[in-house]
Formats: C-alpha cells, sequence, structure tokens
C-alpha cells in the first residue's frame, strides 16, 4: 500500500540546513495500523506530512497504492488526498460554522458528490462513530472526544486508502484517547490502512505495528501484540 | 465556467458567509453605500435635468428675441441716440440671410415695454390688458394651448385682417360669466368690437405671455394703430441643431447693417437669448450628472476595496479553514474561486440592496417635490446605467477579490494548518 525509499527531507532556517529525515525506507500493507513513535524532532511529524502530501521529498520514493507520488503540483496534490487519504489531526481541525454533519461531508463536496448523497454518508458515518444524534451540533457543543470522532468520520467518508493520524489523542485525556483508539481500532478491524503518529507508548502498542524514529532515521520497526483498547473503555 | 451553475458551489458559499452574519453585513455596508449615493446623486440630477426641461417645455429651446434699442456711437453721418425701430421687411431679410432659421414671429404689442394696456369691455364688465399684434407663426416658437373649441389666429385671419381675438384664462374670467362659452363672443379692446375665437391655456414653466394676454392678428392690429410696417420684437428659433449664440450675432450685424449702426454698437439692438440660457442650465445639469457618476464611482470603488479588506482579514482568520479545505482536497483554483465568489456574491448583493434603497429614496423625494415649484422631475436612473454600475460591481469584485484569493492559497496547506 504504501512504500518508501531512501526518503530525504531537509528545512531551510536561514543559513543552516535543518536534515529532518535522513534516509528512510519502510512498507506498509493494506489493513496495517501503524504508530509512528520518536521524541519531538525525530522528524515523525514531517513523515507523515510527507505521506500525506503536505509536504514534498527533497529526495527519495514515493509510492502509493501503485501510484508514484512525485512531481506534485498543488492541484493534483489536492485530488490525490482526497482520493488517497484521509487525515486526523490532533488538533481536530473541524469547520467551526459548519454541524457535525456538514463536516464530515466535506470531503465528499471536494469529489463533486451531490448534496443528498453527501449527507446520507455522512450520516452513515458519523452512525458508525456513535455520533447520530449530534449531527446537527456545531463543533463548539461537542466535547474533545465527540470532535475527535467526528473528524474521524470525516476522515473515513471519502473512502480513503490510508487513514493518517497526527498525534490524533494528543489533546484528549486518557479515558478519551481510548476511545478514540478503540474506534480507531474498529476501523482497522475493517480492513482499511491507519498510520498513527504518536509519542504515547500506550497509545502506540495499541497498533500492530510500531516504528520508533529516532534523529531523522527509523531506530527500530517492531511487530507487537496489539492491546485492545475495548478493555479500558 | 461551470462551477458558478452548481448548486453545490452556491451552497459551500452561502455556508460560510450566512456563519459570519455580522461581518458579512459590515462587509456589505460599504458597497451599498456607494451603490446608494450613486443612484441617489444620478437620479436626482437626472430630476433636476428632468424639471428643467419640463419648464422650458412650452417654448423652443433654441429661441431668442431680439428689438430695436438706441444707438450708442455715432456713425454714417447719424448722431448717438438715434432710436432704432425695426421693420416687417427686416423679417424677411433675416429669413432670406440666415440659414439657421427656423421660425421668426414679428409681434407688436400695447401695454407691455412702458404703454399703457387697454381697456377692454364686455357688457358691463371690463379691464385692461396687453394687447398682442400676432403672427401664426408665434406658436410655432412658444407652445399656445388652445382650450377645446377655439383656435389661434391663421393665416385667413392675417389677410382679411380679420377683428378676432384669443383671449387668456384670466381675461376669460373677468369678463365672461362663468360657464360662459366665450367663443364666438364679442368684446371691446379699445374701441372696436373682436369675436372671441379661442382661449389660450397658460403654460406652466417659462411662459413669454402671462394669462391676461389678448393676441389679435397682426394685420389687424396694424390698421387699429396705424403702426404701419413698424414691429415691437421679433421671436426667432433657431433650428434643434444650429449655434444659437451665432445666430443671434448674425441676426444683430444684418440688423445693424440695414439700420446704418456701427457694427461695434452693443447698444443698438437688444436681444434675449432663451437658448443660450437653456444650454448653460442644460449644461449644468448634464454637469451634476456628471458629478454624481464620477462621485457615486468613487465610492463605490471605495466600497469595493472595503470587500477586499475585509475578505483579506478574513482569510486571514480562515488561514486554518482554508487549511483543512485543502488538506480534504480542495484544489487551489476552488478556493479561490470560494473567494472570489464570496467577493463578487457580497458586492452584488449590497449592490442590488442599494440600488433598491436608492429607487426608494429616489420616489419619496418625487413624491415630496411633486407639488414643489422647483424644477425637478421624475427623478430617474437609466435602466444600462443601473447594469452598468452592477457590471462595474462584478469585475471590480472579482478584481478586488484575486487579492485575499490569491493570499488564501499562497500559503501551503501544511503551514495552514500549522497556524494555531
Amino acid at each position: 500500500m504504501i512504500e518508501i525509499k531512501d526518503l530525504h527531507k531537509s528545512y531551510k532556517m536561514g543559513s543552516n540546513s535543518l536534515h529532518v529525515l535522513k534516509g528512510i525506507n519502510f512498507t506498509a500493507e493494506a489493513g496495517e495500523l501503524v504508530a509512528i513513535m520518536g521524541s519531538s524532532g525525530s522528524g515523525k511529524s514531517t513523515l507523515l506530512n510527507i505521506l500525506g502530501m503536505l509536504d514534498e521529498a527533497d529526495s527519495g520514493d514515493y509510492t502509493l497504492d501503485g501510484v508514484p507520488i512525485k512531481n506534485l503540483n498543488e492541484t493534483k496534490a489536492a485530488k490525490y488526498r482526497n482520493k488517497f487519504l484521509g487525515f486526523i489531526f490532533q488538533s481536530f481541525n473541524l469547520i467551526n460554522y459548519k454541524s457535525a454533519m456538514e463536516n464530515v461531508a466535506l470531503p465528499l463536496y471536494y469529489q463533486k458528490i451531490p448534496r443528498k448523497e453527501r449527507q446520507e454518508r455522512a450520516m452513515k458515518y458519523l452512525e458508525q462513530v456513535g455520533l447520530k444524534e449530534w449531527a446537527h451540533h456545531l463543533p463548539s457543543e461537542l466535547s474533545g472526544g465527540q470532535k475527535q470522532r467526528v473528524a474521524i468520520a470525516r476522515a473515513m467518508a471519502a473512502e480513503p486508502k490510508v487513514l493518517l493520524a497526527d498525534e490524533p489523542t494528543g489533546a484528549l485525556d486518557s479515558t478519551t484517547s481510548y476511545e478514540v483508539m478503540d474506534l480507531i481500532q474498529k476501523i482497522n478491524d475493517q480492513g482499511n490502512t491507519i498510520l498513527v503518529v504518536t509519542h504515547e507508548d500506550d497509545i502506540a502498542h495499541m497498533c500492530k505495528r510500531i516504528i520508533h524514529l529516532k534523529d531523522g532515521v527509523i531506530e527500530k520497526d517492531e511487530k507487537v501484540t496489539q492491546v485492545r483498547a475495548s478493555q479500558y473503555v | 465556467m461551470g462551477f458558478l451553475f452548481d448548486k453545490n458551489t452556491w451552497q459551500e458559499i452561502f455556508g460560510s458567509i450566512g456563519k459570519n452574519k455580522t461581518r458579512t453585513i459590515i462587509t456589505m455596508i460599504g458597497v451599498l453605500w456607494g451603490i446608494f449615493v450613486y443612484i441617489g446623486l444620478s437620479g436626482a440630477a437626472k430630476g433636476m435635468d428632468n424639471g428643467f426641461e419640463k419648464v422650458f417645455k412650452t417654448v423652443s429651446m433654441n429661441s431668442m428675441f431680439v428689438w430695436g434699442q438706441s444707438t450708442s456711437k455715432p456713425y454714417d453721418g447719424f448722431k448717438t441716440g438715434r432710436q432704432m425701430q425695426l421693420k416687417l421687411d427686416n423679417v424677411t431679410e433675416l429669413q432670406n440671410r440666415i440659414p439657421e432659421i427656423q421660425y421668426i414671429a414679428p409681434r407688436i404689442t400695447l401695454g407691455n415695454f412702458g404703454s399703457d394696456p387697454v381697456y377692454t369691455v364686455r357688457g358691463q364688465k371690463s379691464g385692461t390688458y396687453t394687447i398682442n399684434g400676432d403672427y401664426p407663426v408665434y406658436t410655432k416658437i412658444a407652445t399656445k394651448k388652445i382650450f377645446d373649441g377655439g383656435r389661434f389666429i391663421n393665416d385667413e385671419d392675417i389677410r382679411q385682417a380679420r377683428k378676432v381675438c384669443v383671449i387668456g384664462e384670466r381675461n376669460l374670467q373677468e369678463l365672461f360669466e362663468k360657464d360662459e362659452n366665450p367663443v364666438g363672443q364679442y368684446i371691446r379692446i379699445g374701441s372696436v368690437y373682436f369675436q372671441v375665437i379661442g382661449v389660450h391655456k397658460m403654460a406652466q414653466g417659462v411662459s413669454f405671455d402671462n394669462d391676461g394676454d389678448i393676441f389679435i392678428p397682426f394685420s389687424t392690429y396694424r390698421k387699429l394703430y396705424n403702426s404701419g410696417d413698424n414691429i415691437g420684437y421679433m421671436c426667432i428659433a433657431a433650428y434643434d441643431d444650429a449655434d444659437v449664440v451665432q445666430v443671434e450675432k448674425d441676426v444683430k450685424s444684418i440688423l445693424k447693417s440695414i439700420h446704418r449702426v456701427d457694427p461695434e454698437d452693443e447698444r443698438a439692438f437688444g436681444s434675449f437669448n432663451l437658448g443660450e440660457m437653456f444650454t448653460k442650465i442644460s449644461g449644468f445639469a448634464k454637469g451634476l450628472t456628471f458629478v454624481s457618476l464620477i462621485v457615486g464611482i468613487a465610492t463605490i470603488l471605495a466600497g469595493v476595496i472595503g470587500i477586499g479588506n475585509i475578505l483579506l482579514i478574513s482569510v486571514k482568520e480562515r488561514t486554518k479553514e482554508l487549511g483543512v479545505r485543502r488538506a480534504l482536497g480542495a484544489t487551489p483554483k476552488e478556493v479561490k474561486s470560494q473567494i472570489i465568489l464570496e467577493s463578487v456574491f457580497l458586492t452584488v448583493l449590497a449592490g442590488i440592496i442599494g440600488v433598491i434603497l436608492g429607487a426608494g429614496v429616489l420616489s419619496l423625494i418625487n413624491n415630496m417635490t411633486k407639488d414643489v415649484d422647483f424644477p425637478y422631475t421624475n427623478p430617474t436612473v437609466p435602466i444600462p446605467y443601473v447594469l452598468g454600475a452592477l457590471a462595474i460591481m462584478v469585475v471590480l469584485g472579482t478584481l478586488i477579490g484575486l487579492i485575499p484569493a490569491h493570499r488564501a492559497v499562497s500559503i501551503k496547506p501544511i503551514d495552514a494548518l500549522r497556524e494555531e
């Protein structure tokens, strides 16, 4: 599903150049639930941004579902993001003047799906995350956990190949975190490929595989026995 | 351009505009005010223009009067102070020599310009009135409305020097009983009986005559008062496309040569050029229209710039939202067109409300000035001007929308998402 080879990325900070990713190689198969761990500055967010086509690598190959991702202009990147990827952010990033349902329907709008169908599909995914009754509430009327569940529904709505979660539990207390992870696990059980960036050990161990990043290189890539989040809920 | 007609596009735009109502309203006020000022001002200017037009409707707009005065310079053996007397054959000569003259009507008057009005009697009633000796052509220069059943002096009256007269509304009131039909009745003017052939209606606005003037055939006048070939003054109407100022000069110089007056003598003949005055007044009204156009467009421009400014702030505020949209798959073009459409939509909506308000105020002013003695009629703005203004607003709205739109996509989605 995801294949990256010798990925390099550096940022220019004035006259200094900061080499963030120093040759990353890894492959993720369809249906995997991968945690990317590392301390801050280890390059995990940069990696996720490159995987999410929000940022571009300096060198290296990136193939997503058999499509080589390179020489992207903004328009092309937007189309690929829409088609292949679903994003879950630490700070939820819901549009505050849109109701939960409208937020979930937004990626479908950019797929030019008619309004009625958009709303039906949005409702379907809201039901999946257990927020059907909250469909017409604004994000400000929802709790943090609910917001993240709406964001997950939004990421799912476009039926992407890969879900990318950047610290999905970073802004949540532990009980809520486990609820969200439970949801992510359930989505993974349905066969979706999910990448989770986290620095929390317990969250990482709820995935099936952990990639440890340190100073821009993969320090350790291990398969782990998945801890089901449902037992904490 | 297909996205313009896409229901989803508009739902998205209504969504983002509608959820920020205060901002939307404040944004719109600038443009609304601009178009309101434009409509109000140019409508008012047009109303004034119409008002002047109405005032001058009853007279030929490029007409003038010429009369004799006395010379102020010695010339050709004559001393100064010689009284000028216009003659009937001057009229023919002027008409022959100046092709720009459309109509020329000699008049002679008793009861005006220092002469005594004439004592007029009918039965027990009487009054003193101004008597004019006229040709039928006079009505071509100063429109005379004659009440039903009557007529103005015609050529046959002139030829036979008939003793007929056209009286005014005041004469009718003072000499006749109420509800009496004056046409066919006789009145005594001076010592001679005249048959009334018509009653002229008092004209609103500029008029050469008042409602107590009596008109009789020129030939009758001349016999009655033994005035020979003398005329009091002449009314001249030039063709619509003629330069009235030049015609006035030509008339005077020909008269000077006929009457052997120094060409430099400005006092020998007096004149009043209505056409010139009218040109000045309508020039004033046109100037007003122009000024209102400039002011209106400048105000609209200021309003549109205001919209651009507020959208720029709003784009800044929405950096994160736009970043999210792009992460979810909005292409730069889609983000751009959304911002531009928001700008255009706000501009046009504000414009339409402004047009409606402006039209409302104009109709209010129209109602208020209906019975006021002020040259102001039917203040309107032509539809093409309104559409033109709206078109300008669409163009300006698009152009100004480009700035925030460009700003919105110039930030990378990743940076937009990081923004806190």
